[in-house]
């Protein structure tokens, strides 16, 4: 199982770099938070899966699953989460302003 | 002594509140205090049986890097320098500024100058040296950049601080070495263990990279080209900074290590060969120069390459007469300096080819400058100090320790001659060219010059009274100041009494020669101008210094240009391409393609479901052309990757992925009114191949990292640690919790700080829409 989330985190991985390297702002909103979710599920892989039970300390129960990847996933879940509301509010601001949403027509050009 | 070195320092934080009532009492009044103070504090050491002080005041023992304060004989000399004539510059200014100018950040820059030099000249510790080195490069370019709106000054400033700090680089690299060699990061401490360092085999390297910092510095051939330029700034500057002071530091450092590599032949080869170059070029090209700055200019830059010669020369007198010279170079080029301004402000011009007949308007002035450009062209009167040290130089190039190469060791006198001939020269052509008769095509409006005001000639005529009394009583300096200056930079170099004359010894012979040829041909001076059409002709060192500038700065533009396109994709390919490269060589090095099928878990048909339904969902965000859909299709992929938590037994994660993934969803529904529909990809076969390419390479790239993370086995886990730990050291049960709340807790806190910071970019983006709106 671990090499199926593997490939899939791997899967998730490409399809947000596919978005990103759209020229729609919305596309790579979405693909900032694809990548996210595959950091996700990369992290978690790497401590193996179903290795015990939930890391909640209960008696009489010796085999826990890792609790390190979970900690770090936690943390990075929220910043994520900031991260792409950021991209999003920072890209509805730039539709609003320059009334384009294409990347290519914001770069601006060589004599600004 | 810290508070001595940092008075200035700590006064300049003053300056600007003072400088605001400027138009009552002149900036320089509560300036001019602090050199004073300074100066007669370090003038009662100044005494026949004075002993090297040293004094440490802590500043980072753990990297022994401290202020190990040293005065010994050469730092007094140093700072005497820079605290007597600093007290007449900042005198002189007062007259020489408007009370219009910035006259806040002239003197902040001033003091910060004097701070950071005294910092060198005192500091015992390298590291400490070089930082105060570096402060002093920092307020020269600021005070040559103070009218700064000049394209002139500007140049200057900048060309100034590049070789300078290109030269302190090289000096901290040399530095660096010399303290791993010694293991130590005292220069006396270095010189004790000069065996060590003269035994390494990297010592010509060490050498070289000390030797660029004190040439660049000192202005020495070829880097001098940046002292011409530098005589953009105001004059007070160019007296203290250009010629009494800063580009003597250069000297000092050599003379400071000089115990140090003095028995090594190619310091004592390359100090005084480009010392005699430098002599003998820069006196040379004086004469070709029309600013009268510029002629004081060159001629500092060839007086630093004669004493630079002596220090190289090494012996007993030699060594005397590079100190003797230090102090009588400031006396008198630092009164010329000063006249130069004079005649700036009182005619306006400082090009000599307009100027002439002064003598009559400011004849105070032209007798002050009589005595300065005697004395600088060595004429032998007993009343000018430049010939003492003149003659001793002639001396010290006639008695050369043998080791040498024979060839430079004959020619040696012939260029000491060359280079006086035209020092004298140049004197004679600065003060006649002024005060000499009038030229044909000279200014008109003469009758309105007039004699500088009183305080503006102070300080040259303390200076030039110093010219004199030095003159006319050398010995009342030499064992009381000059002595133990000498001696510290090498044990034997006294000289019982200075004496003006030797009978008709060869010294004195070289002299008379000087004075005949230089006045010959200071007198046919336009007849034979044309030779520098031929030498240098156009050839200059500004040409290959502007035209790297040039191709620096080019060459960066394109390679900026070409990475920073603006592009994401461009920006994508350079940093995936990057990773694809250390990646696949880390792994490569260490074994990581190895995949193990040993101890996986087993694979269910519910996870198989999620799975699948999320990558079709992530694909499908890539083919969904509408807004709402494309959204939606992105929350499956969350709340499937909510499942797959909740599979893997982590319940925290699920419940927080539940609660993120829903106000994400919101917010972007939230937004996706104000965006432009999603439209069709039109994009071209070769665009699509190459996103293809990336995204799938990168996928790839990721899946093999995370196999090859759990095909190999390097330590063990540490998460043993917390399941163990949590309940006796943190107290609670969940596990993950006590990690990110006990464990983690500072890594916890900065990740609030980011939510918080988040929060507040998207606050304000939203808010400064309003604003605008509202007007």
């Amino acid at each position: 199982m671990e090499f199926i989330i593997s490939i899939l985190a791997g899967i998730l991985f490409a399809a947000g770099i596919y978005n990103i390297l759209q020229k729609q702002l919305l596309r790579i909103a979405i693909g900032t938070g694809l990548i996210s979710h595959a950091a996700h599920l990369f992290i978690l892989t790497m401590g193996k899966l179903k290795r015990g039970q939930p890391p909640i300390i209960q008696e009489g129960i010796t085999q826990y699953t890792d609790p390190l990847p979970h900690a770090l996933i936690l943390t990075s879940i929220v910043i994520s989460f900031g991260v792409t509301s950021v991209v999003l509010v920072l890209a509805y601001r730039t539709v609003n302003e320059n009334a384009t949403d294409n990347m290519e027509q914001l770069r601006g050009s060589e004599h600004e | 002594m810290l508070f001595a070195v940092l008075a200035p320092l700590i006064i300049a934080f003053f300056i600007p509140f003072l400088a605001k009532s400027k138009e009552k009492l002149h900036t320089g009044l509560f300036t001019l205090f602090v050199p004073l103070l300074i100066f007669i504090y370090f003038v009662r050491f100044v005494q026949i049986d004075f002993e090297p002080v040293k004094q440490v005041y802590k500043w980072i023992p753990s990297l022994h890097i401290n202020f190990d304060f040293y005065l010994d004989g050469l730092s007094l000399l140093f700072v005497l320098l820079i605290s007597g004539i600093g007290t007449l510059i900042v005198l002189y200014s007062i007259y020489y500024l408007e009370r219009s100018e910035k006259l806040g950040h002239f003197y902040v820059y001033l003091l910060m100058f004097m701070t950071a030099m005294l910092g060198v000249v005192l500091s015992d510790n390298v590291f400490v040296l070089y930082t105060f080195w570096e402060l002093t490069s920092i307020s020269s370019f600021l005070l040559i950049g103070y009218w700064h709106m000049k394209e002139r000054s500007r140049y200057g400033a900048l060309k100034s601080m590049l070789i300078t700090i290109f030269g302190g680089l090289s000096m901290l690299g040399g530095l660096i070495m010399l303290s791993v060699i010694t293991e130590t990061t005292s220069i006396q401490l270095m010189i004790e263990r000069a065996d060590l360092v003269i035994e390494n085999k990297y010592v010509p390297l060490i050498l070289i990279l000390i030797l660029l910092g004190a040439f660049t510095k000192s202005a020495q051939f070829p880097f001098h080209i940046w002292l011409p330029d530098a005589m953009e700034a105001p004059t007070p500057v160019s007296a203290y900074l250009h010629s009494a002071t800063m580009v003597k530091a250069g000297l000092y450092l050599v003379a400071r290590f000089f115990p140090l590599f003095h028995t090594y032949d190619l310091f004592v080869i390359l100090v005084s060969v480009f010392g005699i170059m430098t002599l003998c070029w820069a006196s040379y090209m004086a004469v070709r120069q029309t600013d009268l700055k510029a002629i004081l200019a060159y001629s500092t830059v060839s007086q630093l390459g004669l004493i630079m010669a002596m220090l190289g020369f090494g012996t007993n007198v030699a060594i005397f007469a590079a100190v003797f010279h230090i102090l009588n170079h400031a006396t008198f080029k630092g009164s010329l300096f000063m006249v130069a301004g004079i005649i700036d402000v009182q005619t306006g011009t400082r090009d000599i080819r307009k100027l002439g007949g002064l003598y009559t308007f400011l004849p105070i002035t032209g007798t002050l400058a009589l005595f300065g450009s005697f004395s600088m062209a060595g004429v032998p009167l007993p009343f000018l100090n430049g010939f003492y040290s003149k003659e001793l130089f002639f001396e010290s190039t006639l008695s050369l320790q043998t080791g040498i190469y024979d060839f430079f060791l004959a020619i040696v006198p012939y260029l000491a001659i060359f280079g006086s001939i035209f020092t004298f020269v140049y004197s004679m052509y600065f003060f006649f060219g002024l005060f000499g008769k009038k030229k044909a095509h000279a200014m008109n409006n003469k009758q309105t010059v007039k004699e500088a005001p009183l305080g503006m000639l102070i300080s040259p005529a303390i200076l030039v009274i110093g010219v004199i009394v030095i003159g006319l009583f050398p010995n009342v300096f030499n064992k009381s100041f000059l002595t133990h200056a000498a001696t510290s930079i090498q044990q034997t170099a006294a000289i019982d009494s200075i004496q003006f004359w030797h009978g008709f010894s060869t010294p004195f012979i070289m002299s008379l020669v000087v004075v005949i040829i230089g006045a010959l041909l200071a007198y046919t001076r336009t007849t034979w101008e044309k030779v520098y059409d031929y030498v240098p002709g156009t050839l200059s060192f500004n040409r290959l210094y502007d035209y790297s500038i040039h191709a620096l700065d080019s060459y960066s533009r394109k390679t900026t240009k070409f990475y920073m396109t603006g592009s994401v994709r461009t920006y994508m390919s350079i940093i995936l391409g990057v990773l694809f490269i250390v990646s696949f060589i880390f792994m490569y090095e260490t074994d990581g393609f190895t995949i193990s099928f040993s101890d996986l878990s087993d694979i269910t048909v519910l996870e198989i479901v999620v799975v699948i339904a999320i990558i079709v969902a992530a694909i499908g965000t890539i083919f969904s052309n509408h807004n709402v859909a494309a959204i939606l299709i992105l929350g499956i992929t969350g709340y499937g990757v909510a499942i797959l938590f909740v599979l893997y037994r982590a319940p925290d994660l699920a419940l927080t992925q539940l609660v993120i993934e829903t106000i994400t969803v919101t917010l972007f529904l939230l937004c996706f009114y104000h965006f432009p529909r999603l439209q069709k990809r039109n994009e071209t076969k070769r665009n699509i191949a190459t996103n293809l390419f990336i995204s799938v390479g990168f996928g790839l790239l990721m899946t093999m990292i995370a196999i090859s993370a759990l095909s190999s086995t390097w330590f063990d886990k540490i998460s043993d640690y917390f399941i163990e730990t949590s309940l006796p050291i943190g107290g609670g049960k969940n596990i993950v919790n006590v990690i990110l709340v006990d464990m983690r807790g500072i890594d916890t806190l900065f990740e609030i700080a980011v939510l918080g910071l988040a929060g507040l970019a998207v606050f304000s983006l939203i808010k400064l829409r309003h604003d605008k709106e509202a007007k």
